[in-house]
């Protein structure tokens, strides 16, 4: 089987453009148990690597536009602590909570929002986070909100021939933060997730949902509700009720063998709950 | 004799804990574990296997598959020479299908290729008719005369009664409630694997095999290959981990078959998710009991009722069962009993072995039941316990009387006194240390802190009559000490042990160990907390002859009576004329081989009514959990586990502490997440993203007390430890759960399955009853 290594990005979607079947390897953290779970490797299929393009795995800030810019083969680890932590804390947050210290050297957040798993801790937090996918192709350039990019268990909108090269990240002032439920204490895949951000200037928040419905949900009805407890100070547990019970309709959840659609609906209130406090405390915690 | 001086430095004897022989090869990754063998020329096999619980084979075409390049053969059942069936009791299950195939990865076919993925691509070519008939997968359902028998020998594998004393005595406080206990997998981390290598001429085959039991697996693979016994040779090859998991055949005779048929050696290892379906697992059982008492707390009768799903195949179902009703009072004084016990076979996954054989389950169940009673009779949990306290001279319900030493009041009195833990919740210094861990689901206030407490006995050894023994052999030649045994080594550390044991009884500090084969007579199996007790026994032995036939020969030499001689620390002491030889100098010269074989005193099989000495010892502990709980999602950190074990003698404390934290860690995995799923029979969970085991953030600290009471009967003063802190490490972390959960809702349903899963916690305070979720 051949396998490609670009040395940038427009050798690897000049690959991509060839006729025959690819696959975008990066971190290999999805494509790996894939193969190991015993999917063949289709005749012909060429593997096109993505380790050596420097690009991909590069982020910065850029001021001007108030936007993260991340590559999309940046490794968790790197996503998890130093300056990326500190602007982004929710990502940071959900990179933490991906695999062992060595699927987090090795998977990317690119491969999470592409593989689209509704559990994906990283693709969770990016629909929080309004993140941007920007899309190369041979043909051109598009860019697509992670949200709209992701349409279902495991689908997207990637056309064969595009690679996500990177994630436009707005970056917002006010709290955020990711928990997810899962059975044990780490190296776990969701059985429930929340992220919440909330954009003091813009006077918005925004929670999403993983791995309680088919792809990462919004909670267009408790967001409003949210917003408003976190930054009138409005909250009182009658309010906090209001935004479980929301949250709660929100969630489209299934019974799976790890968890029953039942437990994922009731955990998904809890955390949004948990979450919406906590950004109620650090927001006082920042005004005292 | 005041002139003998002591060692100067620590000899590693009995009492000490010497570095592993194989511990700087594992460390340094440079240890050969069975996956890692290889010969010239070698080729590889594999294994087809049913996707369906229950189906007939219509029709099965091997053509395909045999014209791919680089496949050297293909077999089926027609291919297998001896007899096409294999089992540790009875042998009952095919080595490949017949007509029928009984559960979702039943081996139907196997390969043997150039490289894996020529394998792989064979497997897929075999084309197999299959026509899917109805699952047996309700255990009860097996129980009913109406329900077809999915195998000739029917679906109830054992039936097993205990009537104890007067079955019609009520006592005044009765406490009774249904438990349940999912499929735990033994999880080894280092897979099935093989190589095997035949004969030149075809005649026989050597074997190189991560197994438990050499000479078990020899015999049953010779009948399957049509071979006398002689002509199969097995060697041990590194093992990494075994639990019970080992027992059965798996690929044994497969490996075998694919290398007499190709003339080459094969190599044959199962990935993680075939791991799944190619070994048995424990029992997932229905237990439903009863616990009557007087108003004090003191116990008057057990009842209880036992159904163990033992899969497609007998396996070990039988004894496994023997095992839990036979263990049904605990480790605690009762006089009356009326038990049933039913080991089924459904169209699920075989089970058999694994650490505590029956044990575990029982002791959910009873020590489930003595928390609700100490409820019921306004007792603290530990003082309800202390009064039940078994001790040694007791008549267990089976009419047998507990000889071992029984110090289960001292488990109990010294675990209760170990330390809490120093940290409050929500003072660790990292997430792992609040529930949901890494997940940051959780703050310090939606934490509760719940404590449980639970004991444990368990057999230790074989029993209901089984001829148990264990063969070692102390050679000296050219002044090196050497001994050999097949005792499997998988981990536990026999290996230290057997040079410890060497040491101290030959006076000597170099011992060689000879490779692990059938070699020398069997050793029996490495389970059942025996192999301390039993090759521990035999390497003792074999060395006290090897000693004396030493002694005799320095005593030939001077003239002396051997009686006047004695062997001090490493001399050979004559006290009388007043000299003394260093027993490295007394062996050099001299020529010994010394075989003993050890037996265990013998035991009996229960009758109808379950009574009878079908147990050879016994061994105890208590487990006290801490744990905090965030009861609201249901989540769990187990904060620490202490324990006080009865092992007898520690001979090697650090051997000792490893096994009891190790057993730990599975008995908190099958407390809170590990669990085999299967829906309609298909296994639903086949790796390890989603067979979740404890990592080091859920495994807390474990504070342990040895009691260290030697047990005449034991041929070292020691205990077997392997089982006992797998045991009662499980029901007490479930007690500690539900003494959180009870802080924050008394009235929720108590929890009564394991592994407790978030949404049990969530349903029990929610009214629902957490047993009927429907998954």
């Amino acid at each position: 089987m051949p396998v490609f290594h670009p040395i940038d990005v427009d050798e690897a979607v000049e690959l991509l453009a060839r006729r025959g079947p690819r696959r975008i390897l990066a971190g290999g953290t999805d494509e790996m148990v894939r193969i190991n779970h015993g999917a063949a490797v289709g005749e012909g299929e060429e593997i096109v690597c993505l380790n050596n393009i420097t690009e991909l795995r590069s982020w910065a800030f850029e001021s001007d536009r108030g936007v993260l810019v991340i590559g999309a083969a940046v490794p968790w680890t790197e996503l998890a602590s130093g300056a990326i932590a500190t602007l982004c804390p929710s990502l940071a947050e959900a990179a933490r909570t991906v695999g062992s210290p060595q699927i987090r050297n090795a998977g990317t957040l690119g491969g999470n929002v592409a593989t689209a798993s509704p559990a994906g801790d990283g693709l969770c937090a990016a629909v929080a986070l309004d993140a941007v996918a920007v899309i190369r192709s041979a043909a051109g350039s598009r860019r697509v909100p992670v949200a709209e990019l992701v349409t279902g268990p495991k689908q997207t909108g990637l056309g064969p021939e595009e690679l996500i090269t990177s994630f436009e990240i707005p970056l917002t002032e006010g709290y955020q933060g990711y928990a997810k439920v899962g059975v044990r204490n780490a190296m776990v895949i969701s059985i429930a997730g929340a992220c919440l951000v909330v954009d003091e200037q813009h006077g918005i928040s925004r929670l999403a949902l993983g791995s309680v419905g088919p792809t990462i949900l919004r909670c267009p009805e408790a967001e409003p509700l949210i917003t408003d407890v976190i930054l009138n100070r409005s909250g009182n547990t009658a309010r906090l009720d209001e935004i479980v019970d929301s949250v709660r309709s929100a969630a489209r959840p299934i019974d799976d063998h790890r968890a029953t659609a039942d437990y994922r609906r009731h955990a998904v209130g809890v955390l949004a709950r948990r979450l919406v406090t906590r950004a109620i405390s650090a927001r006082e915690e920042n005004n005292t | 004799m005041s002139d003998v001086i002591a060692a100067t430095r620590e000899r590693a004897v009995l009492g000490t804990s010497p570095t592993r022989p194989d511990a700087p090869a594992k460390v340094s990754g440079q240890f050969d574990f069975a996956s890692d063998l290889t010969a010239d020329g070698a080729v590889w096999g594999a294994t087809l296997r049913s996707p369906h619980p229950h189906a007939r084979i219509r029709s099965l075409d091997i053509s395909p598959a045999l014209a791919i390049d680089g496949v050297r053969t293909v077999l089926t059942a027609d291919d297998v020479p001896g007899t096409n069936s294999f089992g540790l009791i009875s042998s009952d299950q095919p080595v490949f299908a017949v007509d029928i195939v009984r559960f979702v990865g039943e081996p139907v076919a196997a390969v043997a290729a150039d490289d894996p993925e020529t394998c792989r691509r064979a497997l897929e070519a075999i084309i197999v008719d299959y026509e899917i008939l109805p699952a047996l997968i309700d255990p009860e359902a097996a129980l009913d005369p109406a329900t077809p028998a999915i195998h000739p020998l029917g679906n109830v594998v054992r039936h097993q009664r205990i009537i104890c004393g007067d079955p019609d005595i009520n006592g005044e406080v009765t406490v009774e409630g249904d438990y349940e206990i999912g499929m735990q997998d033994q999880a080894f981390l280092g897979l099935e694997a093989a190589l095997a290598i035949p004969d030149a001429d075809g005649t026989g085959i050597e074997l190189q095999i991560a197994t438990q039991w050499l000479h078990e697996d020899r015999q049953q693979i010779a009948r399957c290959l049509g071979l006398p016994e002689e002509s199969v040779r097995l060697t041990l090859a590194g093992v990494g981990g075994a639990f019970g998991g080992r027992e059965d055949i798996s690929l044994q005779v497969h490996a075998c078959l694919l290398a007499l048929r190709v003339g080459r050696p094969i190599r044959m290892h199962y990935s993680r998710s075939e791991s799944f379906l190619g070994h048995v697992h424990r029992h997932p059982a229905r237990i439903w009991m009863r616990h009557h008492a007087d108003r004090n707390g003191h116990l008057v009768k057990v009842e209880a009722r036992y159904v163990f799903d033992g899969g497609a195949y007998a396996s070990t179902s039988s004894a496994v069962l023997i095992n839990a009703v036979t263990h049904t009072q605990g480790p605690y004084r009762c006089e009356n009993a009326v038990v049933d016990g039913y080991a089924v076979r459904t169209n699920h996954l075989p089970c058999g072995a694994m650490r505590g054989f029956g044990v575990v389950q029982a002791c959910f169940a009873h020590e489930s039941q003595m928390d609700r009673l100490a409820a019921a009779c306004g007792l603290d949990v530990l003082e309800i316990r202390r009064r039940n306290a078994m001790e040694s001279g007791d008549r267990l319900i089976t009419g047998q009387t507990v000889t071992s030493v029984a110090p289960v009041r001292r488990c109990i009195d010294e675990t209760e006194a170990l330390p809490l833990p120093d940290k409050a919740v929500g003072h660790g210094d990292h997430p792992y240390s609040l529930p949901g861990g890494a997940g940051l689901t959780t703050d310090t206030t939606d934490v509760v802190r719940g404590i449980g407490y639970a004991v444990s006995i368990k057999n230790l050894m074989y029993s209901e009559g089984f001829d148990d023994y264990s063969t070692a052999r102390c050679t000296i030649e050219n002044g090196v000490v050497s001994i050999k045994f097949a005792t499997a080594e998988v981990g536990q550390g026999f290996v230290t042990l057997a040079g410890q044991i060497a040491r101290s009884v030959l006076g000597v500090d170099e011992v060689v160990l000879e490779p692990i084969d059938t070699g020398v007579g069997s050793a029996g199996s490495t389970s059942a907390s025996r192999q301390t007790w039993m090759s521990g026994g035999a390497v003792k032995e074999a060395c006290e002859l090897a000693r004396d036939s030493v002694i005799a020969s320095v005593a030939l030499a001077r003239g002396v009576e051997p009686g006047q001689l004695e062997l001090l620390g490493t001399e050979i002491v004559d006290p009388i004329d007043g000299w003394r030889i260093a027993m490295t100098d007394a062996i050099q010269g001299v020529s010994v081989n010394e075989e003993a074989v050890y037996r265990h005193r013998p035991t009996v099989a229960l009758n109808e009514l379950g009574q009878g000495a079908c147990h050879t010892a016994f061994a105890f502990a208590a487990h006290r959990a801490v744990v905090d709980v965030d009861v609201e999602l249901g989540l769990v950190k187990v904060v620490q586990i202490a324990t006080a074990q009865d092992v007898g003698r520690a001979l090697n404390p650090i051997s000792v502490i490893g096994q009891i934290e190790g057993g730990i860690a599975q008995g908190l995995g099958l407390a809170v997440m590990e669990e085999i799923v299967q829906v309609d029979g298909v296994i639903r969970n086949a790796s390890f993203t989603d067979y979740l085991l404890p990592t080091i953030a859920d495994m807390p600290p474990v504070e342990i007390a040895l009691i260290e009471e030697p047990d005449p009967e034991a041929p070292l003063g020691a205990k077997g430890v392997g089982e006992p802190p797998t045991i009662s490490s499980t029901p007490a972390i479930v007690a500690a759960i539900r003494d959180a959960i009870a802080q924050r809702h008394p009235e929720a349903t108590p929890l009564s399955r394991v592994p407790v899963r978030p949404s049990d916690v969530v349903d029990a305070f929610r009214g629902l009853r957490p047993t009927d979720h429907d998954r």
